[in-house]
């Protein structure tokens, strides 16, 4: 863990129509290899926020962003998005390998579908180190062609970010990877994200506090768009400077 | 007080019963022209079934009158008709399977734009067309302007346009019963978005487009009004898309109008029948056993 920001955002505003802002001009650094959790009530736009960083939000385009994103000093807007979108990877909130591929496709989907044309072995590279690293390969290892979709929820969403993963990104988004899942799952994938922070930059979205306080270094809190506070974990857990902070983290709303 | 409940209780599932039977002699009533069809068809016609009755082209009205006053099978059979109906819907197929398609993704992406809702209700009216009307339309575009005389062309082209708005409206439906994560899983991949459509959310529907088309092809099969003014009809096996061609709808019409040839008309819709209906069933099962949605 070092304290040089890999990630800068600068006072980002959001908006799904004029004048009615998910997100009201956020500013934060986010530390490199470092699990940085977002944390707030629904609706308070942290996924719109998180959303925004690999500019998912260009899928719809009523979306209005304003501010800038910048990844290691270079604003995230003048990224092609594809290259953009090699850097960040992005898990979601639901499984959603592709179901009209195997498990072996799924997680060399990012290479095919941008056809990036490989070898055969370092393919079966590229599928293996990925696997491992989600600790799925020795569960899959003998149904590699099988479709994804016969996994269980718990291995799908360790196969989606295997996915996300086999580009070696920078950072990886995850969006309540665990709102899907059962307790055993979700502890899994708790470790998981434990043990991928030491290669990658982690940013996770989640309504779950005691999920926050369980495997986050850094901590941001929102609240109806706006950013409360943000800081460690620990000392944001243990001593809110933010009245707001202290009175969601007693469960007074959220 | 006890009785007067019970009577009520009495009552009540009585009538419960009365309106029960009701539905199921309506139910009945339903399929009983579906038995006594197949059982008519099988019973007349069957008796005409045999490997002539696919290679050979149909009987003239000599052979088959000879061949009925002495109590014969009729000779020959339907290859012309099978033929033609082959080529023209291979042909309406190509034409309208692609442009259906990419009309049907149009309209799933650009759900809310104006000019994509005047393309779905055009195509729900194009769907209320009498089959009589295409076949006029193809007769004045097709045989007055393009090739001069009766064409499997023109019957093509009419058939092609009844299956268009099948095809687009299954295909606008079942893209969107896929869920938006799959969407935005290939987006987040940096996936452009045609790769998208052609190697995801096509393959993942693919059972409910295969539907749609089979569907489609079931409709056109049975076409009989918009082919007599297009295609018309021919005595021999024509390979040529310029020139008329018979239907197997067709030749059914051919033969109940030849009193000498009232069994054929019989064997030919058993088949027709049975090859629709067989159609019916795919398209059924595939849809049953989608895998992906």
């Amino acid at each position: 863990m070092t304290d040089i920001p890999i990630l800068t955002i600068d006072d980002l505003s959001i908006s799904y129509e004029a004048g009615k802002y998910a997100v009201k001009n956020v500013s934060a650094s986010i530390k490199e290899y470092a699990i940085t959790a977002i944390m707030g009530p629904s609706g308070c736009g942290k996924s719109t926020l998180l959303r925004a960083i690999n500019r998912m939000h260009e899928l719809y385009p009523d979306i209005n962003v304003t501010g800038d994103i910048k990844l290691n000093e270079e604003s995230i807007f003048d990224i092609p998005a594809i290259e953009l979108r090699r850097k960040i990877g992005m898990v979601f909130q639901r499984p959603n390998p592709f179901p009209n591929m195997t498990i072996y496709e799924n997680v060399v989907a990012g290479y095919t579908l941008n056809d990036i044309r490989l070898k055969k072995s370092q393919r079966d590279d590229i599928v293996e180190k990925a696997l491992r690293s989600v600790t799925l390969w020795d569960e899959v290892k003998d149904s590699l062609f099988r479709k994804g979709t016969f996994l269980s929820g718990g291995q799908q969403q360790r196969l989606c970010i295997a996915r996300a993963i086999s580009f070696n990104p920078k950072i990886l988004l995850l969006d309540e990877p665990t709102s899907a899942l059962d307790p055993i799952a979700t502890s899994k994938i708790e470790d998981l994200l434990g043990e991928l922070k030491k290669e990658y930059t982690l940013l996770l979205v989640t309504h779950n506090m005691s999920q926050a306080a369980r495997i986050s270094d850094d901590s941001m809190f929102m609240y109806l768009g706006e950013l409360v506070e943000t800081g460690q974990t620990e000392t944001l857990f243990t001593n809110p400077k933010d009245s707001r902070t202290e009175a969601y983290l007693t469960g007074k709303f959220g | 007080m006890g009785n007067i409940l019970a009577d009520n209780i009495n009552r009540r599932s009585k009538r419960n019963k009365r309106f029960k039977g009701l539905i199921i002699s309506g139910s009945i009533i339903t399929v009983i022209p579906i038995f006594l069809i197949v059982i008519n068809l099988i019973i007349k016609g069957v008796r005409q079934i045999n490997l002539s009755f696919f290679t050979e082209t149909s009987p003239d009205t000599f052979q088959a009158m000879t061949a009925t006053a002495n109590g014969e099978v009729i000779p020959g059979g339907i290859a012309n008709g099978l033929v033609g109906s082959l080529i023209m819907v291979l042909l309406a197929s190509a034409l309208a399977i692609p442009t259906g398609l990419m009309t049907g993704v149009y309209l799933y992406e650009n759900k809310k734009k104006r000019y994509a809702s005047v393309i779905r209700s055009l195509t729900d009216v194009l769907q209320g067309v009498p089959s009589i009307i295409l076949g006029i339309i193809a007769y004045i575009w097709i045989v007055k302007g393009v090739t001069r005389g009766y064409s499997a062309l023109a019957g093509s082209i009419a058939l092609a346009i009844m299956m268009l708005p099948i095809i687009v409206r299954s295909t606008e439906e079942t893209l969107s019963m896929i869920p938006v994560q799959i969407r935005e899983a290939s987006f987040a991949l940096g996936v452009p978005y045609y790769k998208m459509m052609i190697k995801v959310l096509i393959p993942c529907s693919f059972s409910g487009l295969a539907t749609g088309i089979l569907l489609s092809l079931s409709r056109i099969l049975g076409e009989t009004a918009p082919l007599m003014l297009t295609s018309l009809g021919s005595p021999g096996i024509n390979l040529n898309i310029a020139k008329p061609s018979s239907a197997v709808p067709l030749l059914i019409w051919d033969f109940y109008n030849d009193p000498n040839m009232v069994s054929m008309v019989w064997s030919a819709s058993l088949f027709l029948m049975i090859f629709v209906l067989s159609l019916n069933i795919l398209s059924r099962s595939i849809s049953k056993n989608r895998k992906y949605i």
